[in-house]
């Protein structure tokens, strides 16, 4: 809020603070997006390639024309007579391209460790330059006349003056406020400590134990352990079908039953999501049920599940490379087929196609006109 | 046919074990020439063995398998089939973009990794389910075609069916089977969908890489 103060009041001097306001806006390095945990540890052990910002002909251009306007903006007013002098105007200027410079830089690390030296040739450069400062503030305003002009004058001998001693006491205070902030990150740091190890006990030791209890049974480790993997690979990595109810948490939710119920890992892939609306919670149920026929029936080590809605229609695959059927010799009996995926979803107006033969595998499809237009279009 | 030099690069050496043993069952068909554990080590193998393929861990030490990616002169005739056991969007199509002809997750089994490391010696790509579910969730879109003037920046229609087949589980030949075409045709589609995804200048790519790190 105060900078924006800072920038309103410096659109006075010719309307310097417009174009210093664009150039930051431009240059500030922005926040970095937080990331789930295990990626940001990767990055931090130099696992993976951060996303670095580049500066690309775009950026350069975009840099380019603020500067272009901010040079007409400054012609017009001098030449409107609207300007103040010309002797006035370097000082601020090259004040403005000073701040301009420490700003963008303020987020750096090298920079940081620079301004927090109190020893050495870059100490020594910095309070010279804060002191070369100070001394051209006052012989400014010394050699100037008194008049009405001389508020201006001694307005910016001031702040000059104000630069200088900013740049030499700058450490002291950037130490203090970068202490401060090292104290508040640590105690985050433990905070977060705490809550991995509380996860890690709650989860993995406890299916560690249950693993050495049934080492012999190879199923229920295999289950278990995938069990494991897909509880920790959700809680390092995230999983955006997490939150919210939609039809891919559904379906993750979903397959996740059956891999317990039944010990076959089944792998589900989305594209695009759509709301759960009671319309496609019925698909998700019918789904459910196909997983659940697959993984009985089958005989197969996984099944696969594919589900996209591109915002008007969503369709659900359940395919397995098992025994097969011939879906016209089921008979009328079996409620699993007709009944509960079938019956389900055509009640709620979508179609099921079912394609098996004996040896081939099946594949269930089922597709289901969603009724609202969701905005759960992945690109726009 | 001759048996394929491979290398594998990975930072965890039990899996580099697991990898080696699964592998040397079939010895007539791909031999391990080098292993190794971080990125300086995987340039240096790289260079000394000429490896037809090499299986590229994502996360690794000294910049994870995009580094190795980069430092490999682009001259060089290995391929690279990439391996994760994270599935971040993000890492995932970013090594793709940067040259490796495939990828796969960490589960997969013996037979299917062999065949997948011969895929991608013989110049194809593979593709898992997952990765092509990522690769119609980023070409997928509201661009209208008359926007577009490159062809890298959207799939054909049979391209789309392809990677949709893949995404529902189905194997190259089963694509093939059920799309009424050889086995060839599907893989000069997949090819074809690589190079776009290598080469696509598409602004929606790479943001739609950095919104959605997570699967």
């Amino acid at each position: 809020m105060a900078v924006r103060v800072v920038f309103v009041v410096a659109t006075w001097f010719n309307g310097a603070g417009v174009i210093a306001y664009l150039l930051l806006w431009r240059f500030m390095a922005l926040a970095e997006p937080e990331s789930s945990p295990g990626l940001e540890s990767a990055e931090r052990r130099g696992l993976r390639s951060g996303s670095r910002r580049r500066f690309g002909p775009k950026e350069i251009l975009q840099t380019i024309a603020i500067c272009a306007i901010g040079a007409g903006v400054l012609v017009l007013l001098q030449v409107t007579g609207r300007g103040i002098s010309g002797s006035l105007l370097l000082p601020v200027l090259v004040g403005l391209l000073g701040v301009a410079v420490v700003w963008r830089q303020l987020d750096d690390a090298a920079w940081q460790r620079w301004m927090r030296q109190t020893s050495g040739w870059a100490f020594a450069a910095r309070a010279a330059a804060g002191v070369v400062m100070i001394v051209l503030a006052g012989l400014y305003f010394f050699s100037q006349e008194r008049g009405w002009s001389g508020i201006v004058d001694v307005a910016s001998a001031a702040g000059i003056a104000l630069v200088g001693a900013a740049l030499i006491l700058g450490p002291w205070i950037s130490k203090l406020l970068g202490d401060l902030a090292a104290e508040r990150r640590e105690r985050v740091r433990s905070q977060e400590r705490a809550d991995v190890a509380a996860h890690l006990h709650d989860s993995v030791l406890q299916t560690l134990a249950l693993l050495q209890k049934n080492a012999g049974d190879a199923a229920a480790v295999a289950t278990l352990a995938r069990r494991q993997e897909r509880d920790l690979r959700s809680w390092l990595y995230g999983d955006e079908a997490q939150h919210g109810d939609s039809l891919v948490a559904a379906l993750r939710l979903a397959a996740a039953e059956v891999e317990d119920a039944h010990h076959v890992p089944v792998e589900v892939v989305g594209v695009g999501d759509a709301a759960l609306d009671p319309d496609v919670s019925a698909l998700a149920r019918a789904a459910r049920e196909a997983m659940v026929n697959a993984a009985k029936h089958a005989r197969v080590a996984r099944i696969d599940v594919y589900a996209e809605s591109d915002g008007r229609t969503a369709e659900v695959f359940v395919r397995d490379r098992g025994v097969g059927f011939d879906p016209a010799a089921v008979a009328e009996d079996r409620l699993g087929l007709k009944g509960s995926i079938i019956g389900r979803v055509e009640r709620h107006g979508g179609t099921v196609d079912v394609r098996s033969a004996p040896g081939e595998g099946t594949e269930i499809a089922m597709r289901l006109p969603l009724r609202t237009t969701t905005d759960q279009e992945t690109s726009t | 046919m001759s048996t394929l030099r491979v290398a594998i690069v990975d930072d965890h050496a039990m899996f580099r074990t697991g990898v080696r043993t699964e592998l040397e069952s079939s010895a007539d068909r791909v031999e391990i020439v080098a292993e190794a554990e971080d990125v300086d080590s995987a340039v240096a193998a790289i260079a000394e063995q000429q490896p037809d393929v090499v299986l590229l861990d994502v996360h690794m030490p000294g910049g994870g398998g995009l580094e190795v990616l980069r430092r490999v002169p682009s001259s060089a005739k290995t391929t690279f089939l990439a391996l994760s056991v994270s599935d971040a969007a993000e890492d995932v199509i970013g090594i793709i973009r940067a040259g490796a002809r495939g990828y796969v997750t960490k589960n997969i089994s013996g037979p299917e990794l062999l065949d997948a490391l011969e895929r991608v010696a013989g110049g194809d790509a593979v593709f898992s389910p997952r990765l092509a579910g990522f690769v119609l969730d980023a070409f997928a879109g509201t661009i209208e075609i008359a926007q577009v003037d490159e062809d890298l920046d959207r799939l054909t229609e049979r391209e789309r069916e392809v990677m949709r087949l893949i995404a529902r589980g189905y194997a190259y030949k089963e694509v093939a089977k059920e799309l009424f075409i050889s086995i060839k045709t599907v893989e000069t589609h997949v090819s074809s969908v690589l190079r776009k995804l290598q080469l696509s200048s598409r602004h929606e790519l790479t943001r739609w890489a950095n919104d959605r790190r997570l699967i």
